[in-house]
């Protein structure tokens, strides 16, 4: 076993890397879309609530345009979710096959968490039409819950290979004795799930709230807008100082759990106290750090609130054993943008409650709402860093201290799978261009029909078709004439309703 | 335990067969509706039935992933190794699928709708292809744990055969939910166009039965003997009933149960080949009691299904209920207050 190790170790297969590159590749595509995937029904049901309750067609009309967009992000969620899942196997048989049935449980929650939130979340966007609007309130409520539940899976099982447990290992090496509570309820999965969690949730905040943010400064000063900023920035605006907290104690369950990635993170050469900080900065392989602004004593500091906290370094375990210099500058590079923008976030924060408790109103300070335009896209790479650190951190092991990477990697040649990496990223490129496009076509259509009603005002009011309430019927012919029948929708504003035959 | 677990993973397999096949069938009508005038309002019937629930449908194959990968994660290494290509070209067909069926909803020009409607009936197709000879490279015996990814495991006969019934059944089930849901959307011209289509896709799963009868014998012959005796039989006998008795109602035009008698056929037809398969998980290399995983995890993979039974179960009637009733509906320009750009024209 320890032969075939250090074998593998010195002689990386020739398909670990494109393999590498296509997973890092999915996943950040995915992960990208996970924010609204978690935290956007949430975020419109709260909006949604509040049209209910106030009566408010402006926030019924800000929900009913975020569950359109969210019927089109879900979907491009579930497809690349689903490659994920096949990727498990087509990249990483060798991890799956041996502790498959010691960490694969929580994907079982998962699971049944997502079939939940996929029901809720079809009956959600297609109930707006026909159900009485309290019970398709109400029918969504658990859909937030259903997606937390679907992340504690997915994040069980992440938080399982960084910090493995709940079996033992026979004479071959392999897993015996499995104890599935134990390897669900892993040492680092509090911290992880909750910074996750609430990660996701102030992402979506940020960026929904963004996109109305540039409204207003572009002049469209409604109260379209100002809802559409307020409630979700409120959201994300609460969560941020908690996700402060959160964040830090996840970087220090790092530091009790996994020293070595902690060494990593802070580019940490030998054990030591004292450590001192260093904000970016490049780790060389001999140990030296060039670049960077260096801090003396901070990470000792920070890692256990004394300067006498004694930080393990990367030399503490053999080379083969650990991040490479550059992988650990990569995961260093990567924390120290988290945490930067994590900290700017929350001045923002605390900038948004002062001017709300002078103004107690929508801020119109130019200068906060440039910078709230942009924290949702900081957030997103904020997410994307967070990942990448946790990740390339715990290289060259795929379980922590059980497999590397090279001995779960597939035996599939490396051609191949650089060929699917190339088929994938056209692929994306054009899924996620498209997305985009749609999106931005949304935006296009409802800010002309928003013009169009502001210029008429209360002149001709082609709505009189009310959200809920009875599906106009029309005459006998055209309601047997049914969906399809139509020629077609036209370009009106009605285009497209079932049962309008135009 | 792992008896247990291996029979879910069947009925699961089964139930994607049948979700997610109707939306693949769905999808190959679209791609052979014809012409943007001529295939408007079949396209329309197609993307109104499928919009609520093909999400859903599609969760049943995360579940069957998911089971594998936890049950018997020695079988799962093995397909996924032996079956490598295959597997790789349904991953990229489902992403093609999903994200052409999504994204041509809310487009408003004709040569963008084409453009994610090809892609999205294309990949209709290659998808359940691919799956089906995965299948039918399984149940020839070609995987073996340790079996390295060539082409003989997922191009020969049997594979083949299977990949080419797998479009067929599902093309059969996407045509008798049309058929149903014409019915739903009043749109009786269409209830005559799919009828004779689900009409035509039952010959042809038969058509394909009848040579695969002859040919498997001795491509896939465990499997083959497994389904000519026994329990095996019977459910191959069972679903030619129903497939029988879903052309009769066809035929007659009681469409209320065709739907029904079309789910029956294709998932007896699985179950038969759950029943042909056993012992073996890998015929005729791994039983499922040597692939199967850790005794504890089973157990509690048995646990984590019955909440599922119990949790998604209401919910997955209630959302197939709403949406035959026809409560589900698209959120429409109007509703969101959406207005038309130059240069929409459709």
């Amino acid at each position: 076993m320890l032969s075939t190790a250090v074998h593998l170790a010195t002689d990386t297969p020739a398909q670990l890397l494109p393999s590498r590159q296509l997973m890092a590749f999915t996943l950040a595509s995915h992960i990208l879309l996970v924010p609204f995937g978690v935290a956007l029904p949430f975020i419109t049901l709260v909006m949604h609530y509040r049209g209910l309750r106030r009566d408010d067609p402006v926030a019924m009309k800000l929900a009913r345009r975020w569950s359109a967009v969210m019927a089109v992000q879900f979907a491009i969620g579930v497809v690349t979710g689903t490659v994920l899942s096949f990727e498990f196997g087509l990249l990483w048989p060798g991890m799956m096959g041996r502790w498959g049935d010691v960490f694969g449980l929580g994907f079982g929650v998962e699971a049944w968490a997502f079939f939940l939130e996929a029901v809720m979340i079809a009956i959600y966007l297609y109930g707006w039409r026909r159900l009485k609007p309290w019970t398709h309130f109400w029918l969504a409520v658990p859909l937030p819950l259903a997606a937390m539940m679907g992340s504690f899976g997915i994040i069980a099982a992440n938080s399982w290979m960084n910090t493995p447990q709940g079996f033992s290992l026979d004479a071959q090496g392999n897993p015996t004795d499995v104890d599935v509570r134990r390897a669900v309820f892993t040492p680092i999965l509090g911290t992880e799930y909750w910074h996750f969690v609430v990660a996701m949730f102030l992402t979506a905040g940020y960026v929904v709230a963004g996109v109305y943010a540039v409204g207003w400064l572009r002049g469209r000063r409604d109260r379209y807008h100002k809802l559409g900023f307020t409630v979700p920035f409120t959201v994300a605006a609460i969560l941020t100082p908690i996700q402060g907290f959160l964040g830090d104690s996840a970087a220090r369950s790092v530091f009790q759990k996994q020293p070595v990635k902690f060494a990593a993170m802070e580019i940490v050469w030998k054990t030591d106290t004292h450590v001192p900080e260093y904000v970016f900065g490049r780790l060389h392989s001999d140990g030296s750090v060039s670049g960077g602004i260096r801090i003396p004593q901070l990470d000792s500091i920070l890692a256990g609130f004394s300067p006498d906290t004694k930080v393990t370094g990367l030399t503490s375990v053999p080379a083969e054993n650990r991040p490479t210099a550059a992988e650990a500058t990569l995961v260093h590079f990567c924390f120290d943008v988290m945490a930067m923008i994590g900290s700017v976030l929350i001045l923002l924060a605390l900038w948004y409650a002062w001017l709300w408790w002078r103004h107690r109103d929508m801020p119109d300070n130019r200068w906060f709402l440039r910078c709230a335009s942009f924290a949702g896209v900081a957030c997103l790479v904020t997410v994307e860093c967070g990942w990448i650190a946790t990740e390339v951190g715990r290289q060259p092991w795929i379980v922590y201290h059980h497999m590397r990477v090279s001995e779960a990697v597939t035996q599939t040649r490396a051609g191949g799978i650089w060929t699917m990496l190339g088929v994938v990223v056209v692929v994306y490129v054009a899924v996620f261009g498209s997305f985009l496009a749609v999106l931005l076509k949304m935006r296009t259509r409802w800010r002309v029909a928003d013009e169009a009603a502001a210029g008429a005002a209360a002149a001709l009011d082609p709505e009189t078709d009310t959200p809920y309430g009875p599906r106009p019927r029309p005459g006998a012919g055209a309601a047997t004439a049914g969906v399809p029948s139509g020629s077609g929708p036209g370009t009106g504003p009605s285009e497209g309703r079932p049962g309008d035959d135009h | 335990m792992a008896d247990v677990m291996a029979w879910v993973l069947v009925v699961v397999i089964a139930a994607y067969a049948c979700g997610g096949g109707t939306d693949y069938g769905a999808g190959f009508w679209d791609l052979l509706a014809g012409g943007a005038d001529r295939g408007k309002r079949v396209r329309r019937l197609i993307d109104h039935a499928m919009a609520p629930v093909w999400e859903v449908n599609n969760v049943w194959l995360i579940f069957v992933l998911v089971l594998m990968w936890t049950g018997f994660p020695t079988t799962f290494q093995a397909v996924f190794t032996a079956l490598w290509l295959p597997l790789v070209l349904a991953a990229v067909g489902m992403v093609l699928r999903g994200a052409g069926f999504a994204l041509r909803k809310p487009s408003r020009r004709l040569a963008r709708r084409r453009v994610y409607g090809a892609v999205f009936a294309v990949a209709s197709l290659i998808t359940p292809y691919f799956l089906g000879s995965v299948l039918g490279g399984i149940a020839s015996g070609r995987v073996a744990v340790g079996t390295p990814a060539t082409a003989h495991v997922w191009a020969n006969p049997t594979s083949i055969l299977a990949g080419l019934l797998a479009i067929a059944a599902t093309a059969f089930l996407g045509a008798v939910f049309l058929v149903a849901d014409a019915r739903r959307f009043g749109a009786d011209d269409l209830v005559d166009h799919f009828r004779l289509r689900a009409l035509i896709a039952f010959g042809a799963v038969v058509v394909l039965a009848a040579i695969a009868l002859p040919v498997t014998h001795d491509d896939a012959p465990y499997v083959w003997h497994g389904m000519t005796r026994g329990l095996g039989l019977l459910m191959v006998i069972l679903a030619a009933c129903f497939g029988v008795l879903t052309v009769v109602l066809l035929l007659i035009r009681a469409h209320r149960w065709s739907r029904h008698t079309a789910v029956a056929t294709v998932a007896l037809a699985i179950v038969a080949w759950g029943f042909a398969q056993r012992p073996y998980l890998l015929p005729t290399t791994l039983t499922v009691a040597e692939g199967a995983g850790a005794a504890h995890t089973l157990r509690w993979l048995g646990i984590v299904t019955i909440v599922a039974v119990v949790l998604v179960g209401p919910a997955l009637v209630l959302v197939y209920r709403l949406d035959t009733q026809g409560e589900l509906e698209p959120l429409t320009d109007s509703e969101t207050r959406a207005a038309g750009l130059p240069g929409d024209n459709v």
